[in-house]
Order: structure tokens, then sequence, then C-alpha cells
């Protein structure tokens, strides 16, 4: 029995040790080595063989130079703050699109549901890379809807959407509106209709009453989306890379042109540290939020 | 089962002079091609507690929603104070009403649950606190201002319902099965605190509900419905002795039917031919039946006498033998089958202890009844 219970709690934490806290360290002890021209790109590697005197010795030669790189280097801080502002906005723009359209949804007859929740999932069943490639060709200066404005009339030039921080921005948001709809859904759906009316009933036009009652209720939903958007979109790296121009900075495209171009892996490596030191706190806030949900329903 | 209070007190339904709160005008309310209200002419006063009483899918709850506003009706008028409500919405309506589910804001506490229709309507702080604190001493809620829906007990809760909707002091409250979700003992004792608080605040209170032994305990009127139709409008009393139509008799409570052609007999009385060779029912119609008429008797079990004599104070006596014996406690319902198959039930207090219980099964006995003890009716 008490090994039984011992056994179950151990297996996700020895998951955990395996798959996230190794490969951490692993990566944290690059980021506190030195490039070299070698395979692997850099020094120390530990030699067992060497004895006690070798360790030391390996220890002896970390340092946190490569962070301290990361602050002098103005690169990276801004690439750090642009991706959280690009993260932001582009979770806000997904919650005023995503929002909407979990209510339509939740709002609509039950035989509807399962055909409306397909469409929502159904764009994953296409690759996420040529689902960006795409809005190459619909976003481009002889793309899509650059000949469908030109030949409405609306405009005489074609727009510059693509390599544009918009680009970038419709790239996000299109990807990561499912995450933004499903939770919203799932909280609007287990709504008691009879709340509405009560409010009604009490005084409230239709408007108030979403302000005061659907939109508090499916707070939890809201917070757990924009989580679900943000934490990913923080660190993205494909959608800049593909959708983005050159001033579009993005951390997650610094780091992929420090271990890719330059070669340079403790650079590369203390970038992922801070990144994923950075996503820690929305993480920590996002199961804070599920904690206080779960509690809330029992 | 009769009401306790004298009959001269309250019974604006039989004051000509009277206006109704309520005037339901020939309303028909169709879903699709199902018609849930049937032109349906209904009259409801002021400080009344009036039961729509019915089996599920009879179209109550369709006009409770009707009188919140949620519904509007495919034909006729409802009128409320005398103004046509059909254009006015839910949140322009004096009325309130409280939900079956409750419908209490699970992310606002007690107070602020109550205090959330007060405050939709622009009242200054002191006085929506004040009626907020006085709301919770009429339902007896101090201690729970604080605490969340969830935080209390599903007694409380319903009592956080009724203070939300009475908040507001509405000319009318509508209470849906208001007490479905409690237990038994709990039931009874809040349909005591509704009467209660119904009589403090004077507001007139219309309550749904299938359960016909709270319609008859707590309303002044109960309006029996079927098929989104009225059968009949009566005091529980009235109801419950007066039935118009064997529905009505058979819904309220527990009676027996004998079915049967009538005769003239003296003095306005009829005789009930039911079985060949059988002793006809000498019986007292309150309305005139013709010779050879078919019939309905309904007469209620508590209203037949069971004993080794037959009782020759009252008319109508038949033998009959005892079937089965349900011992309740503090009555015995007696299964009876008279000479001629009919199937009988007759219910006696117990009024000596078990162990000197007259009769057993099998035993042949009398049943007497007076010529006014049932209802004859023809339908």
């Amino acid at each position: 029995m008490n090994l039984r219970r011992v056994t179950l709690i151990a297996l996700p934490y020895l998951w955990l040790l395996g798959f996230f806290l190794v490969p951490f360290l692993i990566v944290l002890k690059i980021a506190l080595s030195d490039t070299a021209v070698a395979i692997p790109p850099y020094t120390p590697t530990l030699d067992l063989s060497g004895g006690w005197a070798a360790i030391r010795d390996f220890f002896g030669q970390l340092d946190f130079e490569n962070f301290t790189w990361l602050t002098e280097d103005e690169l990276y801080w801004k690439s750090y703050l642009s991706s959280v502002r690009i993260a932001a906005i582009s979770t806000f723009i997904t919650l005023l699109v995503g929002y909407p359209i979990a209510y339509a949804m939740a709002q609509s007859p039950d035989e509807w549901r399962p055909t409306l929740m397909m469409l929502v999932i159904l764009p994953f069943w296409t690759s996420f890379l040529i689902r960006v490639y795409a809005w190459i060709g619909i976003l481009s200066n002889e793309g899509f809807l650059n000949q469908f404005l030109l030949w409405t009339g609306l405009i005489d030039t074609p727009l510059t959407i693509m390599n544009t921080t918009t680009a970038v921005y419709v790239g996000i948001v299109y990807t990561y509106l499912p995450f933004m709809i499903l939770p919203i859904y799932a909280a609007l759906e287990k709504l008691d209709g009879s709340l509405i009316e009560a409010a009604e009933d009490l005084g409230c036009s239709r408007l108030s009453a979403f302000w005061l009652v659907t939109l508090p209720l499916s707070r939890p939903g809201v917070i757990a989306g924009c989580f679900l958007v943000f934490i990913p979109a923080l660190g993205e790296f494909v959608i800049p890379s593909l959708l983005g121009g050159s001033q579009t900075l993005m951390i997650g495209k610094v780091l992929w042109e420090e271990f890719f171009s330059n070669r340079d892996w403790p650079v590369a490596s203390a970038v992922a540290v801070v990144l994923l030191l950075l996503l820690i706190i929305p993480i920590v806030l996002f199961q804070k939020n599920q904690q206080r949900q779960q509690e809330a329903e029992q | 089962m009769a009401q306790s209070k004298p009959q001269n007190v309250f019974a604006p339904w039989n004051d000509p002079q009277e206006k109704p709160l309520i005037r339901f005008q020939n309303v028909t309310k169709r879903f699709g091609t199902f018609t849930a209200i049937d032109n349906l002419t209904l009259d409801i006063y002021r400080r009344e507690f009036f039961a729509l009483l019915g089996p599920s899918g009879c179209g109550k709850t369709t006009m409770m929603r009707m009188l919140a506003g949620f519904e509007t009706p495919t034909e006729g008028t409802i009128l409320i104070d005398g103004v046509d409500v059909g254009p006015i919405p839910p949140n322009k309506r004096a009325v309130n009403m409280m939900f079956q589910s409750y419908a209490l804001f699970p992310h606002l506490t007690v107070e602020d649950n109550i205090a959330f229709g007060l405050r939709r309507d622009k009242t200054d702080r002191s006085s929506i606190a004040d009626r907020v604190s006085e709301m919770l001493r009429l339902t007896r809620l101090e201690k729970f201002a604080k605490r969340k829906p969830h935080q209390i007990s599903g007694g409380q809760r319903q009592r956080v319902a009724l203070a939300r909707s009475l908040a507001k002091a509405p000319k009318l409250l509508l209470l849906d099965e208001p007490l479905g979700a409690l237990d038994r003992k709990l039931r009874e004792q809040t349909q005591f605190e509704l009467m209660d608080i119904q009589e403090k605040t004077g507001t007139t209170f219309v309550i749904v509900t299938h359960d016909q032994e709270e319609a008859m305990t707590v309303a002044s009127r109960v309006a029996v419905m079927d098929h989104g139709k009225v059968i009949q409008v009566d005091t529980p009393a009235g109801i419950y002795e007066t039935p118009n139509s064997v529905y009505v008799a058979d819904f309220i409570g527990d009676v027996n039917i004998i079915r049967g052609k009538a005769h003239p007999a003296d003095g306005g009385l009829i005789r009930i031919h039911y079985a060949e060779g059988a002793e006809p029912i000498l019986a007292t119609p309150t309305q005139p039946v013709a010779a050879g008429q078919d019939v309905a008797f309904a007469i209620r079990p508590e209203k037949i006498v069971v004993a080794w004599e037959p009782d020759h104070s009252r008319a109508n006596h038949a033998r009959g033998k005892i079937i089965d014996i349900a011992y309740l406690g503090n009555i015995s319902t007696y299964h009876l089958e008279l000479p001629s198959g009919q199937k009988v039930s007759a219910q006696m207090t117990n009024a000596r202890r078990l162990a000197r219980r007259d009769f057993t099964w099998d035993d042949e006995v009398w049943l007497s009844w007076s010529d006014t003890a049932g209802v004859v009716l023809q339908d």
C-alpha cells in the first residue's frame, strides 16, 4: 500500500527529473561554458577518467561570462522585451477574437456544438509549418489578400504586410486561436443559463448581465487561454522567422541564430536559460489559477 | 386538509369589485407545433399565494416564464396591474423570480447576491445596505452574509434565493418549484416559513409545483393544470372537497372513482347504479343530472367508515371484504372488495393501539358513507 503510493507519486517526479531537470542542467552547463572550435563546440567537457582533480578543474572553468554578455549587448534585452510585448499584444488580440467565437459556440444549439468544436480543432490536422507558409501566400505583396483588395478597388498599391511585425501578429493570432477558444468555451459552456435570466430578472440589461455575470464566471477560462497563448508565443521562433522582417526582434529567433548561424552554443544556452526563467513566472501564475479554479469547483 | 382560517378573511376572488393584479386573457403559447398554453384565461389577485399545480409538461412553468418576461404569449395578453406586459422585457418588470436551481451567482457573496438587484436600480449605498440587512434578518441569514453560495447548505441557499428575489420588493414574486431540492423535513418547515414571509411582506406569490401537498399547504388558491389548460381554480379545500372532474379528483390526494348510471331520487338526490344487484349509491349532485346519464362518483377514502355493522346515520352501506391493510401509524388504509368486484379504499384513524385493532385480512365488514360524502362528476 505504502509502496504503491510512493511509486505513484515517484513516477511523475522521475519523468520530470529525466526529461526536464537533466536536460535543463545540461543546457545550464553549456551556458556556463566557453565556445571552442571543436565537437561539441564548447569547453570544458567533463572527463571522469581524470579523477577528482579533473572534476574540480572542470567546475573551475565554468563561469557566468555568457550571462554577463547578455546584459552588455543591448540586442538581447531588447529582444526579450520585444518578445514580451509581441506575445502580450498578440495574446490580447487572440482574446478579442477568441472570446466572441467561444461565446457564439456556447450559445449555439446543442447539436451544432460538436461540429463547431471540430472546426476549431481542424487546423491542427495540417502541419503547423505548412499553415504558416500558407500565410506567406496570403500576405505577400502579390498574395491573395492584396490581389483581392486591388480587385475590389479599395487600394491602389499593394499593402506591405509581409515581413513586418503585423504579419507576426497575424501568424500568432491565427496559430494560437484554438488555445484561446477551447478553455473559454469550456468555461462558458458550464455556465448555467438561469444565472443570466436571474440577472435580467433582477434588472440587468443583456449587456450588463454579460458584464456582471458571464464575464466574471468565464474568467478562469480567459486566464487559462491567455497563458496558453502567451507562454508559447513568448518563445515563438517559426512565425517571426517566416513572416516577420528584420526589424521584428523576438528572442526565439535570436536563439536560433546564435545556435545555427554563429554556432555559439554557450550564448544560445544562456539565452534559453533566461527565457526559461522568464517563462516560469507566467507558468507559476497559470498553475495557481488552475488550482484556484479546482478548489472553487469543489 | 381544509384550511384552518375562518372563511370571512381573505377571498378577493369572490369580490366583484376587486381588480386582479394579474390577468391572463385568452393566452396561447406555442413552441413550434407544440401548444404549451391553450387559450387560457385566469385572474390572480393582490396578496394571493397562488399555486400552479400540474404534472410536468402541463404548461405551468411556461405560464410563470411569461409572467417573468422570458417568454411572450403567441396570442392573447397578460395584464399586470392593468398594463399589458407583452412588450416589457424582464429587467423592466416589477416581477422577481426565484429559480428552481436558485441561480445564485457563484462569484458573489450571499450579501452581494441579495444586493444585486438593488444595485441595478441606482439606489444609494446606505439604503441598499439597510435593505440587505433587513432581508438577511427576514431569512435568518445574518451569520452567512460574507459566505459564497458553495459554502452554505441547500436550505440556506434556498433562503438566499428567496431573499434576493424579495429584496426589490416586487409586486409579484414567482417561485419555480422552490422547495424541490430540499429534503422532506426541511421542505415542510420551509413551506411554513414561506407562508410566514408572504404574510409579512404582503407580496403576491405565484408558486409553480408538481407536489400537490405543497400546493395545498401554502396556497390561498390552486390552479390545477393539464395539457396547457387550467382544469380547476379553487381554494385547497374547494379543490379537495369539490373537484370538478375526475382528473382533478384523481390528481389531488387519493380517491375512489365508481362509475355508474344516475337515476333521480327524492329531494334532488340521485341514485347511482354501478353494478348488477348492488344497492345503488345515494348521492347529492352539484349540477342537474339527466336520468340514465353516465356519471362518476368520487369519494375520498377517509369519508368511508369501516365497521362490523352498517352505520345507520349514513345513507349508503355496502358489504366489503378486506383485501389489504396499509398501516401508516396515524392512519390505516383498508383496501376492500365489494361483492360486485369493485375495489374501494377506506381510511380510518388509528385511535386505538395496534394490539387492539379490530379488523384483519379477509374480514367481512360494512362500509358506510353519507349522501354528501362524495362528489358526482360528469365527464
